[in-house]
């Protein structure tokens, strides 16, 4: 699905990402985790195209594709989806319009005709069911007055609705309380196929409770310096980022 | 395909006016210049009666005492009046039944403004009175509202058809001595609209009016009066656009609504007049008043959105001044490159229990500079007025200047008076997200633009509004590559 190898990446002349690998294949669910400030969103936003990165070194393998050289609205209809740590309010446009005209945009770009307004609501509905978003949302001003956690939940509703191949999921769990967090992680289990995969940043063991991740990384300083399964991410709680720290520094 | 603020707003500043092109149709055009001949000439060319080259006299001898107002945040070249050409009509003058005799050309000019005649006679059911230069040259639907009873003509028309009406009614809202470009307006206007709806009835169309200026160096001073009677109502239209021109070219129009008891009018306007180049060379300037009056519980409402014209200075405005009348007012008004606007509104509250709203929608692009000025006049005697006023401005680059002057003058203590004002810049977090969802730039920015703008196209009729939409899709385009 995606294959990212040695890539470097700063802002302002900063290098924040120093030769980070990670590779996810179709069907998988992978945990970032990792301190405050180690790099996990701007390898997010670096992959969805955000242009104030620049890409110093390296490659992005995208099913085929390098990904590097897509304009961002292109890698979004190429099936690549990013759930947005602060996700955006954009007043007077409601979350359908936004939706619909998203929609179309991918489904033009394949080549497709555009949503008839009636497969339209009826996906709403459907999708908006699965993530139990209350339906009054749905017709808001994108993320406009939103709660904190009702911002999440509408990440994830774009995501059911837009069925993309990869999904990166940045803490899109810190916020929610407990019964949104479970609704959020039944909504990426239901999504979940064999043909797509999703990347899940996030801080918290509990998540992984409910997206039992087929791996776990730790990315530090610009790199993913450990990898291991579900395990790895019941030590961390437990011990910190101290150790992992003092292994990278030895080596 | 790298895209910061300042690139987009670079792309911004390349936008070339659409709808530049030059209908040739020979002209009966006066010399060059003012003076009392040339008014005489105008006045004899329309065959006016005595009375109104009279009106138009003692306004010319207003105007000469006068000099041209510089409060407003503008700068420009004054305009040279003797270099001014005050009249011109297309030679063809005779007077069309049906849109079947129409010119071919002038067709085509309608044609590349997007709104063919056939078209909107079938999908709206709007009568259009299309003012190309001076003169009227097309009238419809006129005998569906000859049966109510309302006149919609041209004002020339009307001045042989209704003196009286147009007599009574002419310069009560907007005095000849109001100010410079009005004075000058009631000396040299050509023509415009006229519309009277009789008492209690309801316009079951929008009436709508498409000017256009076609002349280079001809000035336009049209004339509009919209009278609705007790307990009628009226939703009026008025859409312009021009051709591109070199020169700067003067339009100085007068609006008046009169609104008597009970009644209603939605005076609704898409102003999209040649800006000028993006150097800032030519493009029209548009110093128009504009101004209603309200009888008792009689309601006025002003819409606009405006893209064009190099100078814009323009103030539709309300006076309240029978019992719980409503004054609104709402705006958006977009500049680009070298564009100044200084555009707001006047509310006058002089009844008891009066009640007006105001929102302002300001967007900058480029160099340009958007003021919104507004005033709000509480009389001794409007007690229990109300006020609402929502300035918001959006900043497209760091180049372009926003800026509100709001003034209130309030001199009865039981009013209530709100004013909120905000100004943002274009987030491009709000355009990543808007691409990460796979939507691109341009329709990101229009998604955008139409949302901020989102209470004042409300307000617009349908169509119209499509238009509108539109309209703001290509003043904030970019040519992404
Ligand atoms: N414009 C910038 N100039 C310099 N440094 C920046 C800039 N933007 C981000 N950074 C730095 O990049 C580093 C990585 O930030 P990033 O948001 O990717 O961290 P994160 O791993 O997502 O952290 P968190 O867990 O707090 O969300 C931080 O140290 C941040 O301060
Ligand atoms: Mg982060």
């Amino acid at each position: 699905m995606i294959k990212i190898s040695n890539l470097h990446a700063s802002i302002d002349g900063k290098e924040i990402l120093k030769g980070l690998n990670l590779e996810v294949k179709a069907g998988e669910i992978h945990a970032i985790m990792g301190p405050n400030g180690a790099g996990k969103s701007t390898l997010a936003s670096v992959l969805a195209g955000r242009e104030e990165y620049e890409i110093t070194e390296g490659t992005v393998d995208f099913d085929g594709q390098d990904l590097l050289e897509l304009s961002t609205e292109d890698r979004a209809r190429e099936g690549l989806f990013l759930a947005f740590q602060y996700p955006i309010e954009i007043p007077g446009v409601s979350n359908i319009n936004f939706l619909r005209t998203s929609l179309n945009e991918i489904r033009d770009y394949k080549g497709e005709e555009q949503i008839s307004a009636k497969d339209f609501l009826a996906r709403v509905k459907e999708k908006s069911a699965l993530v139990e978003l209350d339906s009054k949302l749905a017709s808001r001003s994108v993320n406009e007055g939103f709660s904190g956690g009702e911002k999440k939940r509408n990440e994830i509703f774009q995501m059911a609705m837009l069925e993309p191949k990869l999904a990166i999921l940045d803490e899109t769990d810190s916020g929610l309380d407990i019964d949104a967090l479970r609704i959020v992680a039944n909504g990426v289990n239901k999504l979940k196929s064999d043909k797509n995969a999703t990347i899940v940043i996030t801080h918290y063991q509990r998540l992984l409770d409910h997206i039992i991740p087929d791996f776990v990384h730790v990315l530090y300083d610009g790199r993913i310096v450990k990898s291991g399964t579900k395990e790895l991410a019941l030590e961390l709680e437990e011990k910190g980022y101290d150790w992992i720290k003092a292994e990278v520094e030895t080596h | 395909m790298a895209y910061t603020e300042n690139e987009l707003a670079k792309d911004l500043e390349n936008q070339e006016y659409k709808f530049g092109f030059v209908t040739d149709i020979e002209s009966d055009k006066a010399p060059n210049g003012l003076s009392e001949d040339i008014i005489r000439f105008i006045s004899a060319k329309k065959k006016e009666p005595e009375w109104l080259l009279d009106h138009r006299l003692q306004a010319f001898a207003t105007w000469k005492t006068m000099t041209e107002p510089s409060w407003a945040h503008v700068h420009y070249t004054k305009p040279n009046m003797q270099e001014i050409c005050f009249y011109s009509a297309p030679k063809q003058t005779k007077k069309y039944e049906s849109w079947d005799d129409v010119d071919p050309e002038m067709k085509e000019t309608m044609k590349k403004l997007g709104i063919s005649m056939e078209e909107q006679k079938r999908l709206t059911g709007v009568a259009v009175d299309f003012v190309m230069d001076s003169v009227s040259v097309a009238t419809s639907f006129k005998s569906k509202l000859n049966e109510l009873g309302i006149i919609f003509c041209s004002f020339s028309e009307a001045v042989q058809e209704h003196p009286e009406l147009v007599r009574k009614h002419m310069g009560t809202v907007v005095p000849t001595s109001d100010n410079f470009y009005a004075a000058l307006n009631s000396a040299v206007f050509t023509d415009g609209s006229f519309c009277y709806i009789p008492k209690g009835v309801r316009c079951p169309m929008e009436l709508s009016t498409y000017f256009r200026i076609n002349e280079g160096g001809t000035g336009q001073f049209e004339r509009t009066l919209v009278v609705a009677d007790e307990g009628s109502f009226v939703s009026y239209l008025e859409g312009c656009t021009a051709p591109q021109r070199d020169e700067n070219q003067l339009h100085a129009a007068v609006v008046e609504l009169i609104a008597l008891e009970n009644a209603e009018i939605k005076y609704s306007t898409v102003q999209n007049w040649y800006p000028g180049n993006k150097e800032g060379i030519g493009g029209i300037f548009n110093f128009v008043t504009k101004r209603g009056i309200c009888e008792r519980n009689a309601k006025i409402s002003w819409t606009q959105v405006e893209t064009g014209s190099a100078v814009t200075w323009k103030y539709p405005s309300c006076i309240l001044k029978g019992d719980n009348s409503v004054g609104e007012f709402y705006s958006v008004a977009v500049t680009n490159n070298y564009q100044q606007a200084d555009t707001g509104t006047k509310m006058i509250h002089l009844g008891k229990n009066t009640k007006s709203t105001i929102i302002s929608k300001g967007i900058s692009a480029g160099k340009s500079q958007n003021s919104y000025r507004g005033l709000v006049q509480i009389h001794k005697n409007a007690t229990n007025a109300r006020n609402f006023s929502q300035c918001d401005s959006l900043l497209m680059s760091d180049e372009c200047g926003a800026h509100t002057f709001p003034y209130i003058e309030c001199k009865n203590s039981s009013a209530k008076i709100e004013h909120e004002a905000t100004t943002s810049k274009i987030g491009e977090d709000q355009i990543f997200y808007c691409q990460q969802r796979g939507i691109n730039i341009e329709k990101a920015i229009s998604l955008i633009v139409n949302g901020y703008c989102k209470e004042v196209l409300n307000q617009l009729p349908m169509e119209f509004a499509v238009e509108a939409q539109k309209l703001l899709e290509i003043s904030l385009e970019g040519s992404v590559g």
